[in-house]
């Protein structure tokens, strides 16, 4: 995890832009008809393990109400849920490490079960409850709904942002490794 | 100047980076006087950045390692200070022009300072008004940094560094990727700045011709952590230590060389503008001249590339390129020059499919291909961007190369065969197996020319293949695409580095905002002073010493120096 | 390039002369109340103010075409699919049930969900214009000062700036990495298999985010060179100075919510039930 207080407001601003540019910019089609393939929480969580809680949580809660802006209309709910995951998985950064550059089992483990955790906190409950107070929905649809959504955010967050962790811990050099043959 | 104190200060100064293994910067020992102008060259790796750091505070704030010795900068002990007290001193202005620009628009930009100090608003927008005219950007205040130039971006960094009068000025290679005139404008601002505010100036560069277009005090020679030599201009050019460290020298030296005139004789031998020739001098360079026979190219009309009328427009409104008509031979070697956003790079992508045409066609071996994807025309075209961490998206060499011809019904041996083939043809054969991270910025650079190498293109484009490199690295990149060159393969390159285009391209394709303005030899280009003016480009130093030689024919003046330039280097 | 990342729209108007503090303001008061309250007749005054707002705003829907399309396919989708759920929802709330039409089955039409699915559809429209007027009627370089007026952090602020400021930068970093890749046989298209979809998505986002964090390296670089974060506080280049305007408008603001609450929380809860 890098400790730098400009380095982690730079990282939230771009965290979030492109958060913003993936959910915004870029449709990929999930095979499920008209969803897509969520990027940006898998950009997200890698953002979170990298530099920390506050980034991840900031940085998707910025870049989620920005592309809400960008339609109209901002989904509080959802975008607290956001913050809120990305929050949960920061908080395993020290335990998974990156830093050291290995992103091995042991690391991986520690992602899955921060990424389950976030997922199940983040969207069936922050989320379902938002909805339930702001729009008076019936629990039970709303519940529904956002455990289909966590699953999907789950298995995205796991795939793609597991992956780009293992490339980037690939191409951090070790403390005193460095040396010319 | 020995009377006064020295403004920057090394004594015994080493540094290590914690990733490092030994220290990056070894025992420096050097002062630096209120005033100077002092130039910093050097191989690629041998510290200049470092050495940068060290004194506007990234190091050791900002990157963490082992400090020895002291370094003092305006009379401040640099380890016990802060980067904050350290950056009211030295302002720092970096090579990537939109990494720095971190305002909205330019006036937010320059005020970036100010407001992290508190200034109130009224003050505030006096000082960056100021500021903005001392170079020259105040039409511009309003406008955000995707409506500027690469030069126009360059200004407002100085500007947001010039806005809390700073004492040191420190340019870490202001001149990469910017067109020559740009550069040539940039190295006079700083001259400009440099009497105006009576400021110390450290320009880190190893373009060293353009950057003593404005004279320099000293030049400071870095290999491998080490000052090597602390020199004059006047000394360190006729010393052969440039050459020794590969450092490219200036062209018309060279060529003074060539000729054999005594350059210990000549004055003013660090500046092209004031250079001035004895009588001798000069006959030796006609005499040189006269002795050299030139050879004729010969062109055949088999064409492989053609484009025609191309016109395009990234938001359909705007056009960035009008009615562009380009020929390119069969096994041509050929350079694409001209301003910044005059639109080079689009062309490319245009040729390439990435974009497609308003207006106009691409054809291929006389073959309409403005329809087709852009997968099927990379199997014919390739393009390489300029940079290569855009394109690696694999650990291993292997699979990084592997990728262009996986999925296309080839078996496993067959990949592997082709892979290896092209790895060998970009001498990373041995490499293979190594993860990408570990190799070199140069080695990369192969790396993503030979994963585009693999699909067998007849064509590859190469965009500033040379931008920011040392001359080692650029000699071996561009020798290396010399080899493809002559196994058949048409390369296009587009470049800022005129003397590439002089030394390696046979024509150069002139672009001037979003028109194809001229096509002939580069030597020809950089002789007619009216393109030069119009497409942002920079008389080679040759030019002016054939005039100055009274030689009536400067293009074939050029060609001969390129000719035995050639030559001379196949030698070693 | 796109430089209208939120669709900034320049005009001299009213509320285009407001300061963005302001603007942020009546944007927070309106979500929040919105969201808070199910009384009717509060929202129906919402409503009618936040489309006051967008007159006085002098923007054109046509403007803003885009979005309302968007909204309004939003809209009906959602109040088919509250429907389908559970055609007796606005029966439990709303604790009566007057049948208005049989369509099939267990789909009986009842005045109460009907009244039930207006009140969420017009909480969806208020947040509409609301979020518009914001967006459209503030010069982006304002968010971050208007942001830290009201209190929140400003290297928190300065993060929503930054976001702002490099959106198109890495809107093309992608493009450009797609098209290469694409050359290279990386398809993101219906036409590729799913798993490989997901790989190709990682060899394009891999190399994405790694020039992303040499770009937060060299950023955060220059940033600390021009002293960021020295002082606890700072000030601010566009920073709009506070007219009577705005403080008369914040002042409505505050009142507005407050009464909205009280109207809102009488008879102990936040529903207004026409029905008893
Ligand atoms: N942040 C870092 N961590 C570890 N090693 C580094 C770091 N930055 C630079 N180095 C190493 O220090 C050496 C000098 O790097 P530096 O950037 O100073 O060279 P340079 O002279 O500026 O080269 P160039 O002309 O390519 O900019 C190189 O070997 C480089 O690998
Ligand atoms: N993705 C894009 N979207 C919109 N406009 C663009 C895009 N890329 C480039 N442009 C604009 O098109 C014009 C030509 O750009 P291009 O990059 O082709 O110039 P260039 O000759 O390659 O410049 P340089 O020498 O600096 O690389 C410029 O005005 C630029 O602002
Ligand atoms: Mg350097
Ligand atoms: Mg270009």
């Amino acid at each position: 995890m890098k400790n730098d207080a400009v380095k982690k407001v730079v990282a939230t601003g771009i965290g979030a832009a492109l958060f913003f540019v993936l959910a915004r910019f870029v449709a990929v089609p999930s095979g499920i008809p008209n969803t897509n393939i969520a990027f940006q929480y898998g950009i997200q969580s890698f953002f979170a393990v990298v530099y920390g809680p506050v980034v991840g949580c900031l940085s998707g809660f910025i870049g989620h109400v920005l592309t809400d802006m960008s339609w109209g209309g901002v989904w509080w709910s959802w975008a607290f849920g956001t913050a809120v995951y990305g929050l949960i998985v920061g908080l395993f950064a020290k335990k998974i490490n990156i830093e050291s550059g290995e992103f091995g089992k042991k690391a991986l483990v520690n992602f899955a079960i921060a990424n389950c955790l976030a997922n199940v906190v983040a969207w069936p409950i922050i989320a379902a409850v938002g909805d339930v107070v702001i729009y008076k929905e019936d629990f039970k649809i709303v519940v529904a709904q956002l455990a289909v959504a966590a699953i999907a955010d789950f298995l995205c967050a796991m795939v793609i942002g597991g992956l780009l962790l293992y490339g980037y811990s690939k191409t951090i050099a070790k403390t005193g490794s460095l040396d010319k043959e | 100047m020995s009377e006064m104190t020295p403004i920057i200060s090394f004594k015994n100064f080493s540094f290590q980076y914690n990733a490092q293994k030994r220290p990056t910067l070894k025992d420096i020992n050097l002062d630096i006087y209120p005033g100077e102008k002092i130039l910093i060259c050097g191989a690629s790796g041998s510290g200049k950045s470092t050495l940068g750091n060290c004194i506007n505070g990234l190091i050791p704030f900002s990157y963490n390692g082992k400090i020895e010795g002291s370094l003092t900068v305006d009379g401040i002990e640099t380890k016990n200070s802060s980067i904050f007290e350290l950056s009211t001193r030295v302002g720092t202005v970096l090579q990537d022009p939109d990494g720095q620009f971190v305002g909205l628009t330019v006036g937010e930009d320059i005020a970036f300072a100010l407001e992290n100090d508190c200034i109130e608003q009224g003050r505030m927008i006096e000082l960056t008004d100021h500021a903005a005219m001392q170079v020259g950007i105040e039409k511009h205040m309003k406008k955000a940094p995707y409506d500027l130039s690469g030069g126009q971006k360059q200004r407002v960094s100085m500007a947001g560094v010039l806005v809390d009068d700073v004492k040191i000025l420190l340019f870490d290679e202001p001149l990469a990727n910017l067109d020559p005139a740009t550069g040539k404008g940039a190295i006079e601002l700083i001259e400009k700045l440099k009497k105006e505010t009576n400021t110390t100036v450290v320009i880190i560069e190893h373009r060293i011709e353009d950057a003593l277009w404005e004279n320099v005090d000293r030049i400071l020679l870095m290999a491998d952590g080490c000052i090597v030599a602390d020199k004059k201009p006047q000394d360190m050019l006729r010393s052969p230590l440039l050459n020794e460290y590969g450092i490219r020298e200036p062209l018309y030296l060279t060529a003074l060389k060539y000729a054999s005139a005594d350059i210990n004789k000549v004055e003013h031998i660090d500046n092209i503008r004031q250079l001035n020739l004895e009588k001798e001098e000069v006959n030796s360079v006609r005499d040189w001249y006269l002795s050299q026979q030139r050879q004729q190219t010969v062109n055949d009309n088999n064409y492989i590339l053609e484009t025609q009328d191309l016109s395009f427009a990234y938001d359909g409104k705007e056009y960035v390129l009008n009615d562009i008509n380009v020929k390119i031979r069969k096994g041509e070697m050929l350079s694409i020059v001209g301003r910044n956003g005059a639109g080079k790079s689009t062309f490319c992508k245009l040729v390439c499919g990435f974009e497609k045409p308003q207006k106009g066609k691409v054809f291929f071996k006389g073959k309409d291909v403005t329809d087709t994807t852009i997968r099927h025309r990379a199997a014919h075209i390739g393009y390489v961007m300029q940079n290569p961490n855009q394109m690696i998206s694999q650990i291993q060499i292997f699979d990084e190369v592997a990728m262009g011809i996986a999925n296309i019904g080839l078996s496993k041996e067959e990949i592997q065969e082709r892979v290896y083939e092209t790895l060998k043809v970009c001498g990373l054969y041995e490499f293979r197996n190594w993860p990408i991270s570990a190799l070199s910025f140069g080695q990369k650079k192969r790396v993503t020319i030979a994963s585009i190498l693999v699909m067998g293109p007849e064509v590859i484009i190469l965009d500033e293949p040379t931008a920011g490199q040392d001359l080692r690295h650029y000699t071996e990149i561009m020798e290396f695409l010399k080899d493809l060159n002559k196994q058949g393969i048409t390369v296009i390159i587009v470049t800022h580095d005129m003397h590439l285009m002089l030394e390696y391209t046979s024509r150069a394709i002139v672009f001037s905002n979003g028109q194809m303005v001229d096509d002939k030899a580069g030597s020809a280009v950089l002789c007619d002073p009216e393109l030069v003016e119009k497409a942002a480009l920079k008389e080679t130093s040759l030019f002016n010493l054939a005039t100055m030689c009274g030689i009536d024919d400067p293009v074939s003046f050029v060609d001969c120096f390129i000719d035995c330039d050639r030559r001379e280097r196949e030698h070693e | 390039m796109n430089n209208r990342v939120l669709n900034y729209i320049p005009k001299d108007s009213f509320i285009h002369r407001l300061s963005g503090t302001t603007k942020l303001i009546i944007f927070l008061t309106f979500s929040v109340l919105c969201g808070l309250s199910f009384d009717t007749r509060v929202l129906i005054v919402l409503l009618l103010l936040s489309l006051l707002g967008f007159r006085l705003s002098k923007i054109k829907l046509s403007e803003i075409r885009l979005m309302s399309t968007f909204l309004v396919i939003f809209i009906t989708f959602n109040f088919i699919l509250l429907f389908l759920f559970n055609p007796d929802y606005g029966t439990e709330m709303y604790g009566t049930r007057t049948v208005l039409f049989h369509l099939v089955g267990r789909y009986y039409v009842t005045a109460e969900q009907m009244f039930y699915q207006f009140n969420v559809a017009l909480k969806y429209v208020i947040g509409f214009p609301i979020a518009i007027l914001f967006i459209s009627t503030t010069n982006p370089s304002e968010f971050a000062a208007s942001l830290s007026a009201i209190g929140v952090p400003y290297r928190v602020s300065y993060s929503v700036s930054l976001a702002l400021r490099y959106i198109p930068d890495i809107q093309k970093d992608y493009h450009e990495i797609a098209q290469s890749q694409e050359a290279r046989g990386v398809g993101l298209g219906k036409d590729v298999k799913l798993v490989e979809r997901v790989k190709n998505a990682v060899k394009i986002l891999l190399p994405l985010v790694l020039t992303s964090l040499q770009r937060i390296d060299t950023i955060s670089n220059s940033m600390q060179l021009r002293s960021f974060g020295k002082n606890k506080k700072r000030t601010w280049y566009v920073k709009k100075k506070l007219t009577t305007a705005d403080y008369s408008v914040i002042a409505f603001c505050a009142i507005l919510f407050i009464v909205g609450m009280i109207v809102t929380n009488q008879g102990g809860s936040n529903i207004y039930n026409p029905f008893i």
